[in-house]
C-alpha cells in the first residue's frame, strides 16, 4: 500500500500523520502522572523530599538531552540531502547524548536511594520515580529507534529518499525532549523554589 | 485524482526548511533559556521566580515543537492533533487537581 | 479465491498463503482481522453469561449459597471485564475493522500489520486475564478495582491491571490506525460531510480511545506498582490518596462509555435510513450531537464519584455538566424517530434490533438523568439502580445495535442472508428476557439491594427476592435466545440464501462489491460525488421527490476486467504481528508476579518481534522495494506490497 503523499487525502504521509496521532495521546500519559507528583510534593512520610534534588548535576543532563534535540534535527537534514555519511554520524551523537542522559539519571536514582528516598517511601518518592523512571524509559525506547535508523540505513533499509523515517522518529525523541522540559521546571525548579524557597 | 484538502506540495516538507544554522541558533536560544532556568536555583527572583520558570518553559516548548519538530511549516493538521492532546490534558489535569486540593468531609 | 503470485526475496520471506489456518494467522486483510474479532467475541461473550448465569443464579433467592463469596467476587468483577472490555469494544472493532475502508472506498486500513498486531494483542490479553483463575485466582476487586482494596494482595488485582493494560495496548494502535485511515485514505470526491455517519461515529470513538486510555493505563500502572513493587500511590498509611485511584480511573472509564455506544449509534444510523427508504433526518446534526458527546463526555467524569468526599462545589459542577450531555443525546434520538417518520418502514431483523436500540437505550438514558441529580444519586448509588441503567444503556443500546449491525452486514460478508422467521424469534426472545432480567432491578435497586453483594439479604423482604426471580428468569430466557442466535448464524453461514451484492437496497460504498467483499474490495476505487453515494447512483428524484431506479450500470463494481491502469497493491500477509505480541505473557506474567527476569524476556521478545516486523521485505511499489518497478497497465489484483 503506497504511503506516497500524492495518493493520500490529505497529502501527507500515513507515517507522519500516525506518529502525531500517537504523541497527542502521550501527553494524556505524561500529564497524569505529573498531576500525581504535584499532588504528592508534600507527601513525603518523613522521608526526603524535594530538598534531595541536586538542581546543578540535574541542569547538565536536562542540558545534554536539549542539545540531542539539536542533533537529531540536524541528522534529518543531512538525510534530506541524501548526505547519508552526515546523517548517520548526527544520528550516533544523539543516541550518544540520549545515553549520556540516561546515565545521569542512574546515577542520580542511586544517590536518592542511597540517601533514603526509595520506591516504597512514600507517595512523593513513588511518583517521581515513575514519572521519570517512564521518562527514562521512553528515552531509552529512543536510543533503540536511533540505533535501528544508523544500522538500517548501513543495509540500506532506510533509504535516502525516504527522510520521513528519520523525520518521523525524530518527532518523537523531540517530544521525549519537549516532556522533559517540562519534567525539569515542573518537578524540579519549580518545586525547590515553592517548597525550599 | 488527489482529493479535498491535498495541498499542493510533493513531499511532507514545507516550502520553508530551516537551514542548519539556524537550527543551531536555535539551539543557543534554548541554552540561553536554560541557563536563565538554572539561574534561578543560585539568585533570589522573589515572587517572579515561578511564573518566570513557566514562561520560560513554555518558551523552550514552542521553539522545540515549532522548530525542531517542524510544525510551524507544516500542515496545520499535525499542530491541531498535539495542542488538542496538550488542551485535554490540562484541562482535565487541571480540574482533577483543583478537586483533590478542595475536597472536603462529605456532606451529605 | 483471489491469486497470490508474489515472488519474495530476502532472506526472511513473507508468507504468501491468503487461505487455511495459515492464511489467518498471518492476515493483515482488515476484513479476516474483522471476523477474527467478532469470533474471539463470540466465546468471551458466552464467557461472560456463564458468568452472570451464576451470579443470577446466586441471586435468585436470598440467602443462598451456591457460591462462595470469593468466587461470587471474582465472577461479578470478570463479567463485567469481560463484557467491557472483551465483549462490547471488540465487537465495535470488528466493524470498524470491516467497514471502515469500505466505506470510505479504500482498500485496507493504513497500517495492515498493526492492525493485525491489534488482534492478536486482544486475543492474548483475553487469555491473560482468564488464565487468572487458574494462578492464583481472577480479580475479584470489581471492574473498577478501587484502590486500597485493589493493591492487596488479596484481590488478584495484579491481572486486572496488567491484563487491561495489554488490551489498552491493542485497542490504541487500532485507534491511531482507524483515525490515519479515515482522516487519510478516503477515496476522492469523499470530503467530511460526505462520509457514512458511521464513519464519523467511528471517528469519534477512536479519538476518545487515543485521549482516554493513556489515563487508565497511568491508573494501572500505579495500581500494579503499588499491588507488586511496594509504590505508595494509594496507601493511606504513607498519604497516599485513593480518591486520585477514582479520578485517573473516571477519567477514562466515562469516556469509555461513549466509546462503547458511539459505535452502535453510527450503526444504526445507517441502518435506519435503509429501512425506513429516506436519508437520515439532519445529517449534520447528528454528526454534530455524535462529536459534543464525545467532547463534553471528558467532563463529566466525577459524577461516578459523588459520594467520595469530592466536595459540594465539585459535586455542583459536575451534575451540571452531566446533564448537559443529555441535550446531544436528545438530539440524536429525536433525530433517530424522525428519520423512521413518514417513512416506507420495512420491519426486517437489523430494524427490529434498530428500534429495540433507540427505546432500551432511551430508557436507561433516563434512569441515568436521575442519577445527575446529586441527593438522588446518593441514595442509588451502590445499588441495583445503578445496575439497571447500564446494563438498559449497554445491553439494551449499544449491544442491540451491534447485533442489529450483524444481521444487516451479515449479508456482505457471507453473501448469504440469516433466516428472518429465526432473526425475529431472536429479537423478540432478547427483547423479553433483556427487561424481565433488567427491569425489575430498578425496583430492587430503590428499595435498598446493594451491588456486589454476594448473598441477597433476607431482610430486604420478599417483594426483592420476586424482583431477584424475575432477573434470573430472565436470564434463562436470554441464554434460549442467544441459542437461538447462534443456531441461525451458523445454519445461515452454511445454507442461507444467497444475498447478492445489495440485499437491503442500501446507501453507502460498501453495498457496491459483491458479496462476499473481494480480497481486494473494489476493482475500481469509486468517486465520490454525494453523500449516500450508492444511493445517488441508483436512483434519481422526479419531480415529487421519490426516488426512480437509474438504468443499470452505474451501480455496481463488477467488472474484473475493466480497463484500469492501477496495479493493484494488496497489504502482504505477515507472522510477526502474531509472534511479537506473544511476548505480551512473559512480560504480562512478569508484571503480576514481580518478576523481573520474566519482564526482561518479554521486553526483549516483544523488541525482537518489532524488529522482525521492521525488516521483513516489502513488495514491489512500496517505497520501500529495493527495486524499480514501473506499474503495468491492464487490469490484475495480486497480493504484493507492504
Amino acid at each position: 500500500m503506497s504511503t506516497d503523499v500524492a495518493t493520500t487525502t490529505l497529502g501527507i504521509d500515513h507515517r507522519k500523520l500516525g506518529m502525531w496521532t500517537f504523541l497527542g495521546s502521550e501527553f494524556l500519559f505524561f500529564g497524569a502522572f505529573v498531576s500525581a507528583y504535584l499532588l504528592y510534593l508534600d507527601t513525603t512520610a518523613g522521608g526526603p523530599g524535594v530538598e534531595i534534588f541536586d538542581i546543578p548535576f540535574t541542569s547538565i543532563s536536562s542540558f545534554v538531552l536539549l542539545m540531542s534535540s539539536l542533533t537529531m534535527v540536524l541528522a534529518h537534514h543531512a538525510h534530506t540531502k541524501g548526505d547519508m555519511r552526515r546523517m548517520r554520524m548526527w544520528i550516533l551523537a544523539t543516541a550518544g547524548q540520549g545515553a549520556v542522559f540516561l546515565g545521569g539519571q542512574v546515577f542520580e536514582f542511586n544517590v536518592f536511594f542511597r540517601e533514603g528516598l526509595e520506591l516504597s517511601t512514600s507517595p512523593f518518592a513513588s511518583s517521581f520515580y515513575v514519572l521519570t523512571g517512564f521518562h527514562g524509559l521512553h528515552v531509552f525506547v529512543g536510543i533503540l529507534l536511533l540505533s535501528s535508523l544508523y544500522v538500517l540505513s548501513l543495509t540500506g533499509k532506510i533509504k535516502p529518499n525516504q527522510d520521513v523515517k528519520t523525520e518521523m522518529i525524530g518527532l518523537y525523541w523531540h517530544f521525549v525532549d519537549i516532556i522533559w522540559v517540562v519534567i525539569f521546571t515542573v518537578v524540579y525548579l519549580i518545586p525547590e523554589i515553592a517548597v525550599i524557597g | 485524482m488527489s482529493t479535498t484538502d491535498a495541498p499542493d506540495q510533493t513531499e511532507s516538507e514545507g516550502h520553508a526548511h530551516p537551514t542548519p544554522k539556524q537550527y543551531v541558533n536555535i539551539a543557543i536560544v534554548l541554552a540561553v533559556l536554560t541557563a536563565l532556568e538554572v539561574s534561578t536555583y543560585f539568585l533570589d527572583f522573589g515572587t517572579i521566580a515561578i511564573p518566570m520558570l513557566v514562561v520560560l518553559m513554555v518558551v523552550k516548548f514552542l521553539y522545540v515543537a515549532g522548530w525542531f519538530m517542524h510544525l510551524k511549516f507544516d500542515s496545520p493538521i499535525f499542530s491541531r492533533l498535539m495542542y488538542t492532546g496538550l488542551a485535554f490534558a490540562l484541562v482535565l489535569y487541571a480540574v482533577m487537581a483543583i478537586v483533590t486540593l478542595f475536597d472536603h468531609a462529605p456532606t451529605i | 479465491m483471489s491469486s497470490t503470485t508474489t515472488e519474495r526475496k530476502g532472506y526472511s520471506g513473507r508468507p504468501r498463503k491468503l487461505d487455511g489456518f495459515t492464511g489467518w494467522l498471518t492476515t493483515t486483510d482488515h476484513k479476516k482481522i474483522g471476523i477474527m474479532y467478532f469470533l474471539t467475541v463470540l466465546v468471551f461473550f458466552a464467557l461472560g453469561g456463564f458468568e452472570s448465569g451464576f451470579i443470577r443464579w446466586q441471586l435468585a433467592q436470598a440467602e443462598q449459597s451456591v457460591l462462595t463469596e470469593e468466587i461470587y467476587n471474582q465472577f461479578f468483577t470478570m463479567h463485567g471485564i469481560t463484557m467491557v472490555f472483551l465483549v462490547v469494544m471488540p465487537l465495535s472493532a470488528a466493524f470498524f475493522n470491516y467497514l471502515i475502508p469500505l466505506m470510505i472506498g479504500a482498500r485496507d486500513v493504513a497500517f495492515p500489520r498493526l492492525n493485525a498486531f491489534s488482534y492478536w494483542a486482544y486475543l492474548f490479553g483475553g487469555l491473560f486475564l482468564y488464565s487468572s483463575f487458574a494462578l492464583g485466582g481472577a480479580p475479584n476487586g470489581s471492574w473498577v478495582g478501587y484502590a486500597p482494596l485493589s493493591t492487596d494482595a488479596v484481590s488478584n488485582m495484579a491481572f486486572y491491571a496488567v491484563g487491561i493494560n495489554i488490551l489498552g495496548v491493542s485497542s490504541l494502535a487500532a485507534a491511531v490506525n482507524f483515525i490515519v485511515t479515515i482522516l487519510n485514505m478516503r477515496a476522492p470526491g469523499m470530503t467530511f460531510m460526505r462520509m457514512p455517519v458511521f464513519i464519523w461515529m467511528a471517528l469519534v470513538t477512536n479519538f476518545l480511545l487515543l485521549f482516554a486510555l493513556p489515563i487508565i493505563a497511568v491508573a494501572l500502572f500505579m495500581l500494579n506498582i503499588d499491588a507488586v513493587f511496594g509504590g505508595q500511590f494509594f496507601e493511606p498509611a504513607t498519604g497516599g490518596d485513593p480518591v486520585l485511584y477514582q479520578h485517573l480511573f473516571w477519567l477514562f472509564g466515562h469516556p469509555e462509555v461513549y466509546i462503547m455506544i458511539l459505535p452502535a449509534m453510527g450503526i444504526i444510523s445507517e441502518i435506519l435510513p435503509v429501512n425506513a427508504r429516506k436519508p437520515l433526518f439532519g445529517y449534520a446534526a447528528v454528526v454534530f450531537a455524535g462529536a459534543a458527546i464525545g467532547f463534553i463526555g471528558f467532563g463529566v467524569w466525577a459524577h461516578h464519584m459523588f459520594t467520595s468526599a469530592i466536595g459540594p462545589v465539585a459535586r455542583s459542577a459536575f451534575a451540571l455538566s452531566t446533564m448537559f450531555i443529555a441535550v446531544p443525546t436528545g438530539i440524536k434520538i429525536f433525530n433517530w424517530v424522525f428519520t423512521m417518520w413518514g417513512g416506507k418502514l420495512r420491519f426486517n431483523t437489523p430494524m427490529l434490533f434498530s428500534i429495540g436500540f433507540v427505546s432500551m437505550f432511551t430508557i436507561g438514558g433516563l434512569s441515568g438523568v436521575t442519577h445527575a441529580i446529586v441527593p438522588h444519586n446518593a441514595q442509588q448509588h451502590d445499588t441495583y439502580y445503578v445496575v439497571a441503567h447500564f446494563h438498559y444503556v449497554l445491553f439494551g443500546g449499544a449491544l442491540f445495535g451491534l447485533i442489529a449491525g450483524i444481521y444487516f452486514w451479515f449479508p456482505k460478508v457471507t453473501g448469504k442472508m440469516m433466516s428472518e422467521k429465526l432473526g425475529k424469534l431472536h429479537f423478540w426472545t432478547w427483547l423479553l428476557g433483556f427487561n424481565l432480567t433488567f427491569g425489575p432491578m430498578h425496583l430492587s435497586g430503590l428499595l435498598g439491594q446493594p451491588r456486589r453483594t454476594a448473598v441477597l439479604p433476607g431482610e430486604l423482604g420478599a417483594t426483592v427476592e420476586l424482583y431477584n426471580l424475575l432477573s434470573s428468569l430472565g436470564f434463562v430466557v436470554l441464554f434460549g435466545s442467544a441459542l437461538v442466535f447462534l443456531y441461525n448464524l451458523i445454519t445461515s453461514v452454511k445454507r442461507g440464501e444467497a444475498a447478492g451484492d445489495d440485499p437491503w437496497d442500501a446507501r453507502t460504498l460498501e453495498w457496491i462489491t459483491p458479496s462476499p467483499t473481494p480480497y481486494e474490495n473494489f476493482h475500481v476505487i469509486p468517486t465520490v460525488t454525494h453523500r449516500d453515494e450508492f444511493w445517488h447512483r441508483k436512483y434519481a428524484e422526479d419531480e415529487a421527490g421519490r426516488a426512480i431506479p437509474v438504468p443499470a450500470g452505474a451501480s455496481e463494481d463488477h467488472d474484473a476486467a475493466a480497463d484500469h491502469d492501477e496495479h493493484i497493491h494488496m497489504p502482504d500477509p505477515s507472522y510477526w504481528p502474531l509472534v511479537q505480541t506473544l511476548g505480551f505473557f512473559p512480560f504480562g506474567y512478569g508484571l503480576v508476579f514481580g518478576n523481573f527476569w520474566l519482564i526482561g524476556v518479554g521486553l526483549a521478545w516483544l523488541v525482537i518481534g518489532l524488529y522482525g516486523w521492521i525488516i521483513e521485505p516489502v513488495a514491489e511499489g512500496d517505497d520501500d522495494d529495493p527495486e524499480d518497478h514501473t506499474p503495468t497497465s491492464g487490469a490484475r489484483a495480486t497480493a504484493t506490497a507492504h
